[in-house]
């Protein structure tokens, strides 16, 4: 028995893109430390493609599930497609996340995006 | 598997002896003590001598036992009860209460009341001087626990009594976490008003009690049919009051042995945990805390991730931290300790219990390292900001 769904659970377990970039494209980090999460995700981008995405997270269980799945949707897509995916498009691709977790630990978009802006400034585009 | 509880802090499981002592009563046994028919009056002598077992544990007359639904309710009764027949005045209590304890004052607070809240030190120990300060002349009450549910530290019960005492004002202590493992005599820790509770010494969850000095100034909050001497009404939970004085006998006539086993215990877990795990902290200091509980903040990982993953070894302890308790703010007392917001959301509490055993705690430090090591190669917090 878990608090999580099955989903969260096998992401927590297989986090997918774990680690970091080197010479990412672009770099994003969201949180801090008084919500107890904090995720930052790193970009290979080429013809705006994302080619490779990772993250790094301390956090809760949602954090690191969520962070893994949102490398997962937007691996290969392009920077256009990504900045559509929503945190809660992420919870939901999860079987959802419990009410309290809703908001501190589910970021991984916005650390998404974040990441994307600073690809877009880096490169003017 | 075999699944390995960590958490009796949290509580613990029910002894058979107890179970079997409560079944008559959720049986044959099922009379309301209060009737004056021979189903309530064949009741009555149960309730009566649970509450002699309870009285003589903590060297109290039986008349000052009055039982409620659990320590959460005894601590309210105490801290509402004595502000109620005050009407008005100041409490002093402190910064690392139990919730139960801490959500009463500052609801108090809200209806006119006022509050000092007193310190503590890294070893989150309260100083009896910052009591002293904190007294006034319409000083109400005094609210310190006996020892803190998170870090297991012990507070100066005791040398705080000394000071009420000569102040006049009454003194309450939250004894859930200490009751049947320390010696909890109200003469010897000096103390007007204490909440115990069954369930953290494998008794039934549900029942607990307020012990009332005679002569203490309280309103009951629970009233009604008038029982418990009119101080709490409601049919007893006589299943649970049984089970409680049973298990307070049990408790009692191991209590020394466990406390020797726990210790022990405790210090082959910290050693083989600092031993195999850097930057990796015990909270408190280990002469002043009850050898059941290990806090442990580990740098750059995030508390509830360790707890899910020693979960899916079948190890279960708790955060440290409230956050999978449903609030998302660091733990109050490691905060109120001095510690960074980081390194509070990095801290678990493994709470041993009468059970726990060598081989148990060995597994332990064998999965432990590994899930620890995990989670900080995936932590941002590792190698880049110090937080």
């Amino acid at each position: 028995m878990s608090m999580y769904s099955e989903k969260v659970m096998e992401h927590f377990r297989n986090p997918r893109n774990v680690g970091e970039i080197e010479n990412p494209d672009g770099v994003g980090e969201v949180g801090n430390a008084a919500c107890g999460d904090i995720m930052k995700i790193y970009l290979k981008v080429e013809d705006d493609i994302i080619r490779d995405v990772k993250f790094q997270t301390f956090g809760c269980g949602s954090a690191i599930a969520t962070s893994s799945m949102v490398t997962e949707m937007v691996m290969g897509k392009t920077l256009a497609e990504a900045e559509q995916v929503t945190n809660k498009a992420v919870a939901e691709a999860l079987d959802g996340l419990p009410p309290t977790k809703m908001h501190c630990s589910n970021l991984a978009a916005d650390a998404l995006h974040a990441a994307i802006k600073d690809y877009r400034e880096k490169h003017n585009k | 598997m075999n699944r390995i509880y960590l958490d009796h802090n949290a509580t613990t499981p029910v002894r058979p002896e107890v179970r079997d002592r409560m079944l008559p009563f959720l049986g044959e046994l099922f009379g309301n003590p209060s009737s004056a028919h021979s189903f309530g009056q064949e009741v009555k002598p149960h309730l009566e001598e649970a509450r002699q077992r309870i009285a003589d544990q903590l060297g109290a007359n039986p008349a000052q036992i009055v039982f409620t639904s659990g320590g959460t309710e005894s601590d309210n009764m105490a801290v509402k009860g004595v502000a109620f027949a005050a009407e008005k005045g100041h409490i002093v209590t402190t910064v690392i209460e139990h919730p139960a304890v801490m959500q009463a004052v500052s609801w108090l607070v809200k209806k006119g009341f006022e509050a000092t809240y007193i310190p503590v030190g890294s070893d989150g120990v309260v100083n009896p001087d910052d009591v002293k300060r904190a007294l006034r002349p319409e000083t109400i009450l005094v609210s310190v626990m006996h020892v803190n549910n998170e870090t297991g530290a012990i507070q100066p019960v005791e040398e705080i009594s000394s000071i009420t005492k000569e102040a006049g004002v009454p003194l309450h202590t939250d004894a859930v976490q200490s009751f049947g493992k320390l010696p909890t005599r109200v003469d010897d820790l000096g103390v007007d008003l204490m909440s115990i509770a069954a369930h953290k010494i494998y008794g039934p969850k549900g029942i607990g009690v307020l012990s009332i000095r005679k002569g203490t100034r309280i309103d009951p909050l629970i009233i009604g049919g008038a029982q418990e001497k009119r101080r709490r009404s409601g049919t007893e939970n006589i299943a649970g009051i049984v089970g409680f004085g049973e298990a307070t006998v049990l408790a009692e006539a191991e209590r020394e042995q466990v406390y020797a086993r726990l210790a022990a215990l405790r210090r082959r877990f910290v050693t083989g945990l600092e031993a195999s795990l850097t930057e990796v902290y015990v909270n408190g200091d280990a002469a002043r805390t009850f050898p059941s509980t290990v806090s442990l903040s580990v740098s750059h990982v995030e508390g509830e991730s360790m707890l899910l993953s020693l979960d899916m070894e079948g190890v279960a302890v708790s955060t440290g931290s409230a956050c999978s308790s449903g609030s998302l703010e660091p733990s109050h007392v490691l905060v109120a300790m001095g510690m960074e917001t980081v390194l509070a959301q990095g801290t678990l509490r493994f709470s041993m219990g009468r059970g726990t055993t060598e081989a148990e705690i060995d597994h332990v430090l064998e999965v432990f390292p590994p899930i620890v090591e995990r989670l900080r190669k995936m932590s941002p917090l590792t190698r880049s900001q110090a937080c």
